[in-house]
């Protein structure tokens, strides 16, 4: 279905409503066939940064360009992309059919009735064509929503909360689906969420935004593993910060960092200076309790079948809350113990 | 406690309805109805025949019998009448016509206006309301009469040579009810509009659609229930209407409103007219029905 698909680049991007500044110098550039989730909360600029792509807003400064042609100029309707919209925007005075083929134009009956067959068999559907779209069901429309966005066979599909507005179950089974004709037809998709597991899930990179801005793009691993700050941190799962100051230069990527509890090792981006207030970042999982470490006191534990979530407390009174694999020799709450990390599960960040 | 007087509050409130349709609809129709089937005259009334209150059974019986259908006869064997029903349809279907034409573009602009200026475009629709409306029909005899404003201008920018005609003439009726009904034709069609998600418009317009393409296939089909709305609020009225063909018609533009008031008052024939107003409900009942679901889809939206 896609011939080479070029890439689309966005450089310097931006969008201001009056003195508000939506969308912040944003410079991006898509991998051919790229599965690329927009993940950050409401308000953050990420459906402003989509419908700037798709030609529903025009940008204030910067570039769009797709290939080597420049869509910054172009209404919505001359650009080589498509949407699907949060709301899916089925037209309801039309059947599930004619809401497919209504971007097909120029090819025939004949054509256009065998195409929109292909998709919904694609988005199987196949049968529902002459249904009216609230006849259907939520996760049918959202089908019907993208067998419609794909019918162009756009260059790139640019997907608003695609199942936002399905319920839990359903969730996951679509993601599953959406992923596979992803695949399949290996066109470039953009998928703005606010769900960090679906877009851990989904995506083969994501673009973190806070405020606007584009603050870490990278495999879902790499933003779990490797934040770039406490907000990346925070936004995709559960972490703990532990404060302190950076220590001194040492030989390979570790450095120590002096906390109100004692050292502790991490690994350190290597922009920050020895001094500096920063804080440690580490995961639930990653917390081992045993002889060394952190002196703590087990406060609270949850027994959750496959893992065992506990509160600690240190010493200064501050919390860690610790994941760890239920063992048979259970630590009772009010025990004493002490917590400990391997350098390289942790993270140094600037405060 | 509560549970027992809140039916009884309830039916309370749902008897003003009924008292105002009785009093100021069924009570004045039952009177024009049996003034309808009464002698043809012309005087005042007691109109013939009249009830015997205390004549009991044989008095209704006897009343009842008198009653004729005379009067409907006459308006169904003179072609005037019938002329005049005709040409009440046939003005009001062409100033509707006219009037969805007019009335749909800027229903639509004001709905795609920017949202802090809506307030005040809307409020400009309604403000030729603040003036009589008798007042406004007149400065259109001052516009359209040959020596009028409209003639003055024209013949000014050298478009004509004489002065058009239009005063008096069935062109000066549409002009005059499509300036008078506009704004009933543009406000539910405007409400409609304005409630019509954008997002569809901007998922057509994302499918290729043209801005034109996207009015004719989207916008315009999912305004019909506004349309239908706005043209049946205007066409039930426009058939009855009087003061627009008597000031601005000539003395051949037949429309039922005036024939009615012909009857009444000039001829002083208060059976006939009676016929005439109850032949006027008789032949709006069929677009009331028509428009009933679209003029609630228009008060609901799509």
């Amino acid at each position: 279905m896609s011939s080479p698909a070029p890439r689309l680049i966005l450089d310097g991007l931006t969008k201001n409503f009056g003195t508000y500044r939506a969308v912040d110098d944003v410079t991006l550039a898509l991998k051919p066939g790229e599965f690329f989730c927009l993940l950050g909360p409401s308000g953050c600029g990420k459906s402003t940064l989509l419908r700037l792509i798709a030609g529903f807003e025009r940008p204030s400064a910067g570039r769009i360009q797709l290939g080597d042609q420049d869509l910054s100029g172009l209404p919505p309707h001359r650009r080589p992309v498509n949407m699907m919209f949060q709301s899916y925007a089925l037209f309801p005075h039309m059947s599930v059919a004619d809401n497919i083929a209504y971007g097909l134009k120029g090819i025939g009956k004949a054509a256009i009735a065998a195409q929109v067959a292909d998709l919904l068999r694609l988005v199987r559907l196949e049968g529902l064509g002459g249904r009216r779209p609230e006849t259907l069901s939520g996760g049918q429309r959202q089908r019907v929503a993208l067998a419609r966005a794909l019918a162009r066979e756009p260059k790139l599909l640019l997907l608003d909360e695609p199942l936002g507005a399905l319920d839990r179950g359903l969730r996951e089974e679509t993601q599953g689906e959406l992923r596979a004709v992803q695949r399949r037809l290996g066109t470039a998709f953009v998928v703005v969420t606010h769900d960090p597991e679906e877009a851990m899930m989904l995506a083969d990179r994501i673009g973190v935004m806070e405020a606007g801005r584009l603050v870490q793009i990278g495999p879902p691993t790499e933003l779990y593993r490797r934040p770039a700050n406490r907000y990346v941190a925070g936004l995709l799962g559960d972490v703990n910060l532990i404060p302190g100051r950076l220590g001194p230069h040492e030989p390979g990527e570790g450095r120590t960092v002096e906390t109100a509890q004692g050292p502790v090792r991490g690994i350190v981006a290597p922009s920050l200076a020895e001094g500096a207030a920063v804080v440690v970042a580490v995961r639930p999982e990653d917390l081992v309790l045993s002889v060394e470490g952190l002196p703590v006191t087990v406060t609270d534990t949850t027994f959750l079948g496959d893992r065992l979530r506990s509160t600690l407390r240190l010493p200064d009174g501050s919390t860690l809350r610790a994941s760890t694999r239920p063992t048979d020799a259970a630590i009772p709450s009010g025990a004493e113990t002490r917590v400990g990390f391997a350098a390289k599960a942790a993270v140094i960040l600037p405060a | 406690m509560s549970g027992l007087r809140r039916p009884v509050f309830d039916r309370l409130l749902r008897l003003p309805p009924f008292l105002w349709l009785t009093v100021f609809f069924f009570l004045p129709f039952a009177i024009t109805l049996k003034i309808s089937l009464s002698e043809p005259a012309t005087a005042i009334p007691p109109y013939l025949p009249v009830l015997d209150w205390h004549g009991g059974l044989d008095g209704w019986s006897s009343f009842l019998e008198a009653l004729n259908l005379d009067n409907y006869a006459t308006l169904y064997a003179d072609p005037f009448y019938r002329d005049a029903a005709l040409g009440s349809l046939g003005y009001a279907a062409l100033a509707s016509a006219i009037l969805v034409a007019t009335g749909t573009p800027l229903a639509y602009a004001l709905a795609r206006a920017p949202s802090r200026w809506q307030p005040l475009l809307v409020a400009l629709v309604v403000v030729p309301f603040w003036t009589s409306f008798l007042i406004r029909v007149y400065a259109w005899i001052a516009i359209l009469k040959p020596e009028g404003l409209l003639n003055l201008v024209l013949l000014r920018l050298g478009l004509i040579g004489t002065p058009l005609t239009i005063l008096n003439t069935d062109a000066a009726v549409i002009i005059g009810l499509v300036y008078a009904y506009l704004p009933f034709m543009v406000l539910p069609l405007y409400a409609v509009m304005n409630r019509l998600d954008p997002t569809l418009r901007d998922a057509a317009a994302d499918l290729g659609a043209s801005p034109a393409r996207v009015f004719w296939s989207v916008t315009l089909p999912l305004s019909l229930p506004g349309i239908v709305a706005g043209a049946g609020l205007c066409f039930i009225p426009m058939v009855g209407e009087f003061i627009i063909p008597d000031l601005l018609g000539s003395s051949e533009t037949l429309m039922l409103g005036r024939v009615l008031w012909t009857e009444f008052f000039s001829n002083r024939d208060w059976p006939l007219a009676s016929a005439v107003a109850v032949l006027i409900l008789a032949i709006l009942i069929v677009p009331v029905v028509l428009f009933r679901d679209s003029l609630q889809a228009g008060e609901e939206g799509p």
